[in-house]
């Protein structure tokens, strides 16, 4: 940890996510925003650490789309600024996104983005988020390693300072979470910028109401052809080996295919990717002229195969393409999975079999499926406890949120009937109240750092649209799934934030803070607040075992 | 190479140990030779897997070699099946072990070894603390049952008392992991000389619980 703020030369071994840290730092970052999320986490949690001795505002902000803003805001008033999220906090914010990418940055802006493929720290959804970002215009760079993490952030700087566009770094778990010797440069000290920030008014670049937006619009799509051409000479968009046959590929996936040549003992062509967008076209055509064959290897849906396919048919019309079916759509693309796919591409008779047919009939080994549960002295166990004696189970409908308490939907708590995104719970509760007429019993759960995130506008909108589920807030002071960060009622923050102030003022008449080691006031609380005909609350105030005191 | 090693265990246990160097030298031919060495720590989280990777990486990175790895964190951590990926030689790319090529798989629990078997071949070693975590609401693997599935694989599996051991000498249980690693470098079951694994320790553990770690690591020569 220290290595990555105190050496100036050298290597030092890190984590995708410290890469990306130091990267910022080389690059000289003033302002840092993020809202913790996996696999993604670790870039807040070193900030958190070191920001004061880096001379780094830092903050843990309320959502990911706040945490945006306030970057926008850094980056309006001249700031070089990091946002960091996981892809479902690109949902969360691209109605900010959208806008900026139109009006482009001021202080040079990079935005981490970290998909999961193979859902190892998510649930809700196998996100594939290139397809969100194409969408928005947005830049995209894709490092297969820690040394692209941090070599691709400061090139993400330059090409920020230079066409004034925000630019994503797009990783992956296995890129984030992966560990590998970084060459270290020098870190500059310029610790007295962090308060040198000044907005200067530019209504011209800073404000979209329309007719301008669409003046914007046009500016933007000349950008955007501008980068293009900055990407079709750029280094990071290499190829290698020869040969009639190619590869083409990007991020993890580029180191998976150079350990399939090896394997195999090929030396093909091998188009590796940094742009996810704007892809070098004319590159990437000249690429393909000469070739009977192309492989492109990527993870989940195929973005880059479709883009291949359209270029292609300008160039080479006989190409045969290969991609999605000999390459899986589902969960992360594996070693193997890649050796696979080449060895078929070679040779369409080969008998290297299909890494999903061996798993499920050849070794017969039994896994243990051993799942995550909560941790042994967790306080929602007591939750737990008290609402399998108030209710009977099978009466009641459970809402589900993202958080440690999602484990309330494996055995043997068995609490959850729908599970969606972070702040949701208390929404869908409402519809099926309305949609049932409020006949049907229903508890929703939502953590502390939730209810901050995305909670209060969903509660607000069951006494605006009169509906009674029973909501129980699960206070533990702290953001426990991703690794402690701290929210806005944890210990030691200073403020006058109260999570029963916040649901009183929403017009909630029904509420009540309970530590549920009182087990028989929160049971009788449980069964009591379930017959009210409007909202209630029970905020459950116990803090995880992990806070420090 | 790994076979020969263990049919000379077999015919005399104590051969390892007084011709550990000359072992060594052939290993690390058969090292040479591959160019890279593949091993998974498999357990559950929260068992430390994260330390022993690092320390596992910096002990490679100190003998010249290049490394990649792969771990997980978050939902995976809360006491679910876990696996890290750890590679290193002269140029490494993928951070992950492909099926069936991994040439370790050191398991922090029993059962959870049974889920490093996808990456297993007749000549990986298994090394296995022998130490069950039982699995919420489902009857735990025994230890008979786990060697014949493993069994089917290969026949290189080395059952070490980890916890018991470092309860017994040491008082503590933490240490389990380091005592493996550590036994691991001892009986050439990893290509890294003992000494950098030790001074691995000593660079990664926090002082405060360095003489400790240095006790486990000592404790795992014998």
């Amino acid at each position: 940890m220290e290595e990555i703020f105190s050496k100036n030369s050298g290597k030092a071994i890190l984590l995708g996510n410290e890469a990306i840290v130091r990267g910022a730092l080389e690059s000289g970052v003033n302002f840092v925003s993020t809202y913790p999320g996996t696999p993604a986490s670790e870039i807040g949690n070193i900030f958190y650490k070191i920001s004061k001795e880096a001379g780094v505002y830092f903050e843990f902000s309320t959502n990911e789309k706040v945490a945006l803003e306030a970057s926008i805001g850094a980056s309006f008033s001249g700031l070089k600024t990091l946002v960091a999220m996981k892809n479902f906090g690109l949902n969360v914010c691209l109605d900010a996104l959208f806008p900026f990418v139109y009006t482009g940055s001021k202080g040079p802006t990079v935005i981490i983005v970290a998909d999961d493929p193979s859902c190892h720290s998510s649930a809700q959804s196998e996100e594939n988020s290139r397809g969100i970002l194409l969408a928005t215009h947005i830049p995209v760079l894709e490092p297969s390693d820690p040394q692209e993490c941090k070599d691709f952030v400061k090139l993400g700087y330059q090409i920020s300072e230079r066409f004034k566009t925000p630019v994503v770094i797009r990783t992956t778990t296995r890129v984030a979470h992966q560990k590998a010797p970084v060459k270290l440069n020098e870190i500059p000290n310029n610790k007295s910028q962090i308060t040198k920030g000044e907005f200067v008014r530019n209504k011209h670049q800073f404000v979209t109401l329309p007719p301008r937006v669409f003046e914007m619009k046009a500016e933007l799509l000349e950008k955007i052809e501008r980068i293009k051409e900055f990407s079709e000479k750029s280094i990071i968009n290499k190829i290698s080996g020869n040969g009639k046959i190619g590869i083409i590929t990007s991020g993890v996936s580029y180191l998976n295919v150079m350990d399939a040549q090896e394997e195999l003992g090929v030396n093909l062509s091998v188009f590796k990717l940094g742009f996810f967008n704007p892809l070098p076209e004319e590159k990437i055509k000249a690429f393909l002229r000469p070739l009977k064959k192309v492989l492109v290897v990527e993870e989940l849906e195929p973005f880059l195969e479709d883009e291949i396919k359209r270029l292609a048919k300008e160039v080479n019309c006989k190409l045969e393409i290969f991609g999605k079916g000999l390459i899986p759509e589902i969960g992360e693309t594996k070693p193997e999975d890649v050796i696979f796919a080449l060895a078929k591409v070679l040779n369409p008779k080969s008998q290297i079999p299909n890494p999903k047919q061996i798993q499920n009939t050849k070794t017969k080994i039994q896994t243990t499926g051993r799942l995550p549960q909560l941790c042994p002295g967790c306080p929602y166990w007591m939750v737990i406890s008290a609402i399998k004696k108030a209710v009977n189970e099978n009466e009641v409908i459970f809402g589900g949120e993202i958080g440690c308490y999602m484990l309330f939907g494996n055995a043997p708590v068995n609490l959850q009937d729908y599970l969606f995104c972070m702040g949701s719970s208390m929404g869908i509760a409402h519809g099926i109240k309305k949609a049932t007429k409020g006949q049907q019993k229903l508890i929703t759960f939502i953590g502390d750092s939730s209810f901050f995130h995305s909670g209060i506008p969903p509660l607000i909108n069951t006494v605006f649209n009169k509906s009674n589920p029973l909501v129980i807030i699960l206070n533990n002071e702290t953001t426990a799934m991703t690794g402690h960060q701290p929210h806005p009622v944890s210990a030691g923050m200073e403020n006058n934030i109260n999570i029963e102030n916040i649901v009183r003022a929403c017009g909630v008449k029904y509420v009540k803070t309970i530590d549920q080691a009182n087990q028989e006031e929160f049971t009788n609380t449980v069964k009591d607040f379930l017959e009210k005909d409007t909202v209630s609350v029970i905020i459950a105030k116990h803090p995880c075992k992990f806070v420090k005191k | 190479m790994q076979n020969i090693r263990a049919n000379s265990l077999r015919s005399n246990p104590n051969l390892q140990i007084r011709h550990s160097d000359t072992i060594r030298i052939i290993l690390g031919l058969y090292f040479m030779e591959q160019k890279k060495f593949d091993m998974l720590i498999v357990g559950t989280g929260g068992q430390g897997l994260i330390t022993l990777l690092q320390i596992i990486s910096e002990a490679a990175t100190s003998e010249g070699y290049d490394i990649k790895t792969s771990e997980l964190h978050g939902l995976s951590q809360r006491g679910g099946s876990v696996e890290v990926h750890i590679r290193f030689g002269k140029k490494i790319y993928s951070p992950m072990v492909a099926q069936g090529k991994a040439d370790l798989i050191l398991a922090l629990e029993e059962q959870e070894s049974l889920n490093g078997a996808y990456f297993a071949n007749p000549k990986t070693q298994f090394l296995i603390n022998q130490f069950v975590i039982p699995i919420p609401l489902k009857t735990s693997f025994t230890e008979k049952e786990i060697l014949k599935q493993l069994g089917k694989i290969t026949k290189n599996i080395t059952l070490v008392p980890a916890d018991k051991i470092c309860q017994e000498k040491l008082g503590t249980t933490v240490v389990s992991g380091i005592y493996l690693v550590s036994f691991a470098a001892f009986h050439n079951l990893i290509p890294l000389k003992p000494e950098s694994i030790k001074a691995a320790i000593k660079k990664i553990i926090p002082p405060n619980y360095m003489e400790l770690n240095i006790k486990t690591f000592e404790l795992a020569k014998s």
